[in-house]
């Protein structure tokens, strides 16, 4: 067996630097990072990359960012797996393998100059964040915006300072709930964000929604959506899966005849409506 | 390019002095009915006459593990490397000429993998034909795979005392050369290998109840079918099935720290979607949790989705999935049996 160094493999990684951690919950936490030589990750909102530590492994993860924020990009992890679990150990100043970025984000040229839907459920925000922040940095280039969060208890809200912000632009229809809260001062909503969404006025013909959430929050949203007459490809969803190569090959997150890395992670409603395996 | 011909009492010289030039891999015998592609030095080594190897050349394309990385903390370091070897690949079937077709199409498909692509062409491939069924398993006419479809470097056919041979690219013809074994083909042997051919299209017929073109049809609508509710029931979840398949190339990646606890490497290893935790996500959600949905996938892996992707079955109908099933699933029987609910349904 002879062994040859290979320069143009796709599995080799860019030193991604730690310049900011913080631990947003016990569970999640935030990690800023930046490519040698100050390059840019020149990503689309909606996309992941790959993070890697030696020895340990890889895991795909969105990045949080929108491409408006240079120099520099954010991903959130949660603690939930060998690689999350030794992530969480690291720090400002340590090192990350980083690939990509990877797969089809969410399609800004098409959105431009229509009315948004953003609807996000748990830790759904950390990805539609990216396309949150590049419409409200370019603010004027879309229509009416609105933001519907939803989320388990008021601690939980990942980005608090960030989403008070968005709630207070004049530009912006921003609502908000949480499925319980202890607290008798909360006077906010309570209940599932599908309760959020038949108070929206919006012109459906007009209107792009973006759904980010756990597997069983699609299916629930998506009628509210219809109801609202939103035509079925203007609904975009972004699917969670397991890839492990990040260049359709690995076979980990095909969606029937689609990869969620390549052909996703963010579809129309169009796209996968007839696909059972996808939510 | 050319036929050329090698006299049956000269095979042995032949693999013993392509062993001389190369490493030389063929199906050796392993136990009854059991075959297995391994280094030979000589042509006794070799079976001529073999059914589908427990494992598919595959093996020697896309390695079962294959380092991609190296690494070493302290110092920084992380490289990508390849691991190849080169070697002349004799006794390939037609089946797994059609795999490693398939691989080809996956691993040059954007964005490409280089470590599949450079590894692939230190590798020389002689086929080897088969003039009749090597058992009631394989399926290689449904999936028009039972004649030559290109693929090769050689091409062996076995005539009464010789073998007549298709020189189908220059590094064939270069064996040729080096072996001086060879002499060019008369009108005799090729009025032989059209006998052949013309025999292997009076024994070789559609194995299941539907043509080639229907096959994928048959697909279109059998997504919710009741046969992968009986599959659910029998299947075990081994995974044997998509290990020997010639077209699978489904993989995990996985880092290892050696014992210095500094250096180590990234590996790639097959993977399948049989395994109960392959579609599996971080929250816990599983995307194809029974044991039938996994296998549906399997199938439409074969017969429908790489049909809209690179317009090809990936079933090979070397019947490999079949003969090594401990639950018995059959591929033919499966295929007959979405025929036959189809049916029903009208």
């Amino acid at each position: 067996m002879k062994t040859a160094k290979l320069t143009d493999s796709e599995y080799l990684v860019k030193a991604g630097k730690i310049i900011r951690a913080r631990q947003m919950t016990k569970i999640e936490k935030l990690f800023e990072i930046s490519l040698p030589g100050g390059e840019s990750l020149d990503h689309e909102p909606g996309q992941f990359v790959m993070v890697s530590i030696p020895g340990v492994g890889e895991a795909p993860l969105s990045i949080s960012s929108s491409p408006t924020k240079r120099g520099s990009f954010e991903i959130v992890v949660r603690n939930v797996g060998k690689v999350t679990n030794a992530l969480h150990k690291f720090d400002t100043g340590d090192t990350v393998g980083i690939r990509g970025p990877f797969g089809k984000g969410f399609p800004v040229q098409i959105l431009e100059g229509n009315d948004l839907l953003f609807v996000a459920g748990g830790l759904g925000i950390v990805p539609l964040r990216s396309l949150i922040n590049f419409v409200i940095d370019n603010r004027r280039d879309f229509g009416k915006v609105n933001i519907l969060l939803g989320c388990k208890t008021p601690q939980d809200m990942l980005f608090g300072e960030e989403v008070d912000s968005w709630s207070k632009r004049l530009d912006v229809n921003f609502d908000i709930t949480v499925d319980r809260c202890e607290d008798p001062d909360y006077n906010g909503n309570i209940g599932l964000i599908t309760k959020l969404i038949p108070g929206v006025t919006l012109d459906p013909e007009r209107t792009f929604a973006a759904v980010i959430g756990p597997p069983i929050m699609y299916k629930f949203v998506i009628i509210e959506l219809l109801k609202k007459n939103i035509p079925e490809r203007q609904i975009l969803v972004s699917l969670e899966r397991h890839m492990k190569c990040g260049i359709g090959k690995c076979g980990h997150c095909q969606i029937q005849n689609y990869y969620c890395c390549k052909d996703g992670p963010v579809f129309t409603y169009d796209q996968i409506k007839d696909k059972k395996e996808a939510l | 390019m050319q036929y050329q011909v090698l006299k049956k009492s000269s095979f042995n010289d032949f693999i013993a002095s392509l062993a001389r030039i190369e490493k030389v891999v063929a199906p050796v015998a392993r136990g009854y009915n059991t075959f297995s592609f391994q280094e030979v030095k000589d042509g006794q080594d070799v079976a001529v006459k073999y059914i589908p190897t427990i494992l598919p050349p595959k093996k020697y394309f896309f390695p079962q593990r294959e380092k991609l990385i190296e690494f070493n903390k302290s110092a920084g370091t992380l490289e990508a490397l390849l691991e190849y070897e080169k070697m002349v690949i004799f006794g390939v079937h037609t089946c797994d000429l059609a795999g490693i077709q398939c691989l080809n199409m996956v691993f040059s498909d954007k964005p490409k993998d280089i470590n599949y692509l450079v590894r692939k062409n230190k590798i020389i491939i002689i086929g080897l034909e088969c003039n009749e069924y090597c058992d009631q398993y394989a399926s290689c006419k449904v999936v028009d795979n039972h004649l030559p479809n290109g693929g090769y470097d050689l091409f062996f056919t076995e005539l009464t005392d010789s073998f007549i041979v298709h020189v189908n690219t220059i590094y064939g013809d270069e064996l040729i050369d080096k072996t001086r074994l060879f002499n060019p083909a008369e009108q005799i042997h090729l009025d032989q290998l059209e006998a052949v051919r013309q025999k292997k299209r009076e024994i070789f017929k559609d194995e299941v109840k539907v043509n080639h073109n229907d096959l994928a049809k048959l697909f279109d609508k059998s997504f919710d079918s009741k046969v992968w509710d009986d599959l659910d029931a029998r299947c075990i979840a081994c995974g044997n099935c998509t290990n020997v398949c010639p077209s699978c190339y489904c993989f995990d990646m996985l880092d290892n720290l050696n014992l210095d606890l500094n250096t180590g490497d990234r590996t790639r290893m097959w993977d399948g979607c049989q395994n109960e935790p392959f579609a599996k996500v971080a929250g816990g959600e599983n995307f194809r949790k029974t044991r039938g949905a996994r296998q549906r996938h399997r199938y439409f892996r074969k017969f429908k989705y790489p049909v809209e992707r690179y317009s090809r079955y990936f079933c090979t109908g070397c019947g490999r999935c079949t003969r090594t099933c401990m639950a018995k699933i059959s591929l033919k029987e499966t295929i007959n049996a979405l025929v036959d609910s189809k049916e029903e349904k009208k």
